[in-house]
């Protein structure tokens, strides 16, 4: 379980704790309050650490654990940030029969990170998506906005070696 | 009121609108089986175990008993072949990610979940095998280990933590299959501002939340020649230690119990209530003292080390308030490993000082700086009364047989004031007792405060002490304890002096007490009950003023010379760290 708790430094700037103190006090009246803050919050920081859900807790009395525990439960939320190349591989039906599921976990074992996690110099980050609509090509991954398509495992070293 | 009429097995039943089937049930000698539900605390529907199919017209609809409320006509069925098989299948899927290492649990006797699926013929514990998530323990509190292998997600400690505590420092994480209950970003619970009440041990139906086991201690100190091993007792204790033999709720087992500490081989067996009388010396002169030189107040009691924690994590601006002095577990510490020792010619290096006690903040609480009066901690360890009832089991002691045994002089001498530490309102009531008398030199008329008495979670009163108007406030339950130190602090209430006690109801229902299964406490009020014994006690008690302890009197006479003395406050005051939260 605590694999998925980033171990990179936190790094929110005062301009961002002004915007995040902003959008708290907007909702903080409102009843179920927490989701609007919490999506404002994840746009500011890209995820949400416990740095950010500390300043969450004591602005809206909500104990760390219950705001914790909503950002757990759904799958928007991230605990990790996003890294400066984020690699997102299909586990679509069409990707997965054609074997996304062994290169999503060779890129576990190559980026020594879990999915959902970020590598510790903030270089690449890992995530599973569903279909992006390129079946045709499927094995199908993207970093950023580039597409590679109809891969095999053999291909990843190439694919990191351009972003390194 | 409006009352409807229902029936249950062809019984017919009148109840008020708005009760629940498993409550019109209970009208009909009924037994529903539950396992998440706790009333009042934790009324969320989700185990399915207490099931019933029920029909208001439209045919028998399986519907869950505990938050289903009755409706004109309905006819209730709790033992149909639908309702059974459900209820089975439910337990069995339970049961499929539940560690079932029974054989070693410490809930062996008592585990609701292992009772109920005996009860309901579940012959197949195995019958759903699949993958399981292998969790580690979490031994970093000092009072606790969580093992969320034997967790079946009831919630119910979650539910306590929360509501009636207002910590909240658990609570269910991830979702689905990987669902579990841990603390924010998977800290440890030492990690967290968790205030060690142990409430969540006490509601938890399996082996999944359980205290430290200090009892292999206790029996290597009493085995070491070379120490000087004595036991003092909370009053709570003897309230409530009979459940573990199969007495009923409330009754006093005081003498049985002194018989058996002795037989497991403590060299001395002391009463708390000896440093519960000393408390009330040092507590009520503090009080005069701060309101004849302007002390900060409310003055705020500082018995129960959960509410003492409670207050340091959440209200750390007001650990001015709190009463310097120790909590009588420790004040007994402390006294024992100074006058005692001294008296006796005893190192106080070579005295182990066992306590036992309602409690499991007590197990954080002798680790505290500033509560080693002799160099040494006053108390070495501390444990609950469950702890004790099994240490009484491994000795082979026949519990029930034995005969009302006394306790050892001159630490065992306590007063009926004492006795009522361990209720809510209890050592209001106390202090009130010798207070009346340190002010205005003269006994109070009437000695029954009973205004501060009963279960209510917070109860105010005014006294005309003297000159004096005295108000006063009690609470207990950390969340009544925040309503009222909030009013405090917004200037909404002038109380001169507040106890507060860490769990609902005080020490008789603390997190160390022995558990009381669902079906009992969601029909009967455990902390009454309880408190009852302690309250009979003190009215038959001859004596029932804390100064009127001839012990008392000793001790400052031989040692201590005054309450608030130098000494007295070198050896039972103590100091608070302002934590705040994690």
């Amino acid at each position: 379980m605590g694999s998925t708790i980033s171990s990179i430094p936190f790094a929110g700037t005062p301009e961002q704790e002004k915007q995040l103190r902003d959008v708290i006090a907007k909702y903080k009246s409102e009843k179920g309050c927490l989701m609007p803050i919490l999506q404002q919050a994840q746009e500011i920081y890209g995820y949400l650490p416990i740095e950010v859900q500390k300043i969450i807790a004591a602005e809206t009395g909500y104990p760390l654990e219950k705001i914790y525990g909503v950002v757990t439960f759904y799958a928007q939320f991230s605990l990790n940030p996003k890294g400066k190349y984020k690699i997102s591989v299909c586990l679509g039906t069409a990707c997965y029969v054609k074997g996304s599921g062994d290169i999503y976990n060779k890129l576990i074992e190559k980026l020594g990170i879990e999915g959902g996690g970020c590598t510790p110099d903030g270089k690449f980050s890992l995530e599973a998506c569903r279909c992006i609509g390129a079946c045709g090509l499927a094995p199908v991954l993207t970093v950023n906005d580039d597409v590679y398509g109809r891969l095999t495992v053999d291909d990843i070293d190439d694919i990191l070696a351009k972003y390194n | 009121m409006d009352m409807i009429n229902v029936k249950v097995n062809g019984v017919e039943v009148s109840a008020p609108k708005g009760t629940t089937i498993l409550q019109a049930a209970r009208l009909a000698n009924v037994d529903i089986p539950t396992l998440c539900y706790l009333k009042d605390i934790n009324e969320i529907g989700a185990c399915r175990i207490c099931v019933v199919e029920a029909d208001e017209g439209r045919g028998k609809r399986l519907v869950a008993s505990c938050v289903y409320p009755i409706s004109e006509g309905m006819q209730i069925f709790t033992n149909t072949p639908k309702v059974l098989e459900s209820r089975k299948k439910t337990l069995q899927l339970i049961l499929s990610t539940h560690e079932k290492k029974c054989t070693s649990c410490v809930r062996s006797e008592n585990c609701e979940l292992k009772k109920m699926a005996h009860d309901m013929g579940v012959d197949d514990e195995c019958k759903y095998e699949g993958e399981n998530i292998s969790y580690e323990l979490d031994f970093s509190a000092a009072h606790m280990i969580r093992d969320n292998n034997k967790c079946i997600l009831c919630r119910r400690c979650v539910a306590v933590c929360n509501a009636t505590q207002g910590v909240g420092v658990i609570g269910a994480n991830e979702r689905g299959f990987k669902t579990h209950i841990s603390s924010a970003f998977e800290l440890g619970l030492g990690e967290t501002s968790c205030i060690s009440c142990g409430q969540c041990i006490a509601v938890c139906p399996v082996g999944a939340i359980t205290e430290k086991d200090d009892t292999a201690k206790v029996l290597d100190a009493i085995a070491d020649e070379s120490k000087f091993v004595i036991v003092q007792t909370a009053p709570a204790v003897r309230a409530a230690l009979g459940e573990e033999f199969g007495y009923p709720m409330g009754t006093n087992v005081e003498g049985k119990m002194v018989a058996a500490l002795r037989r497991i081989g403590f060299d001395k067996v002391f009463d708390t209530d000896f440093a519960a009388d000393l408390t009330i010396m040092e507590e009520a002169n503090e009080l005069v003292e701060r309101v004849t030189n302007g002390g900060v107040l409310p003055m705020i009691t500082s018995c129960s080390p959960g509410w003492i924690k409670y207050c340091e994590h959440y209200f750390p601006e007001m650990t001015e308030n709190l009463s310097s002095c120790k909590s009588p577990m420790q004040m007994f510490g402390a006294t024992a490993k100074t006058y005692y020792a001294q008296k006796m010619g005893i190192d106080p290096k070579d005295m182990v000082v066992v306590a036992v006690m309602p409690c499991t903040a007590k197990k954080f609480e002798i680790g505290r700086d500033d509560e080693n009066a002799a160099g040494v901690p006053d108390v070495d360890i501390s444990i609950t009364t469950r702890e004790l009832a099994r240490l009484i089991k491994r000795c082979g002691i026949k519990f029930t047989e034995l005969a009302d045994e006394k306790f050892d002089e001159p630490l065992g001498i306590g007063t009926g004031a004492a006795v009522i530490f361990g209720a809510t309102g209890g050592v209001m009531e106390a202090a009130l007792r010798t207070a009346v008398k340190m002010i205005t030199g003269s006994e109070a008329g009437d000695i029954n405060f009973t205004d501060v008495r009963g279960v209510k979670g917070i109860k105010e009163a005014s006294y005309k002490v003297g000159d004096l108007d005295v108000k006063v406030a009690v609470a207990s339950g950390t969340a009544n304890a925040a309503e009222l130190l909030k009013k405090v602090k917004n200037g909404e209430a002038d109380y001169t002096f507040i106890e507060i006690m860490g769990c609902p109801g005080g020490c008789v229902n603390g997190g160390g007490q022995p558990q009381q299964p669902a079906s009992v406490r969601n029909f009967e009020d455990i902390r009454a009950i309880r408190a009852k014994a302690l309250y009979d006690q003190d009215a038959a008690c001859e004596i029932r003023r804390s100064h009127e302890n001839p012990a008392i009197k000793a001790v400052y006479d031989e040692f201590f010379e005054k309450p608030g003395s130098h000494k007295a406050h070198e050896i039972l005051h103590t100091s608070y760290v302002k934590r705040g939260l994690y």
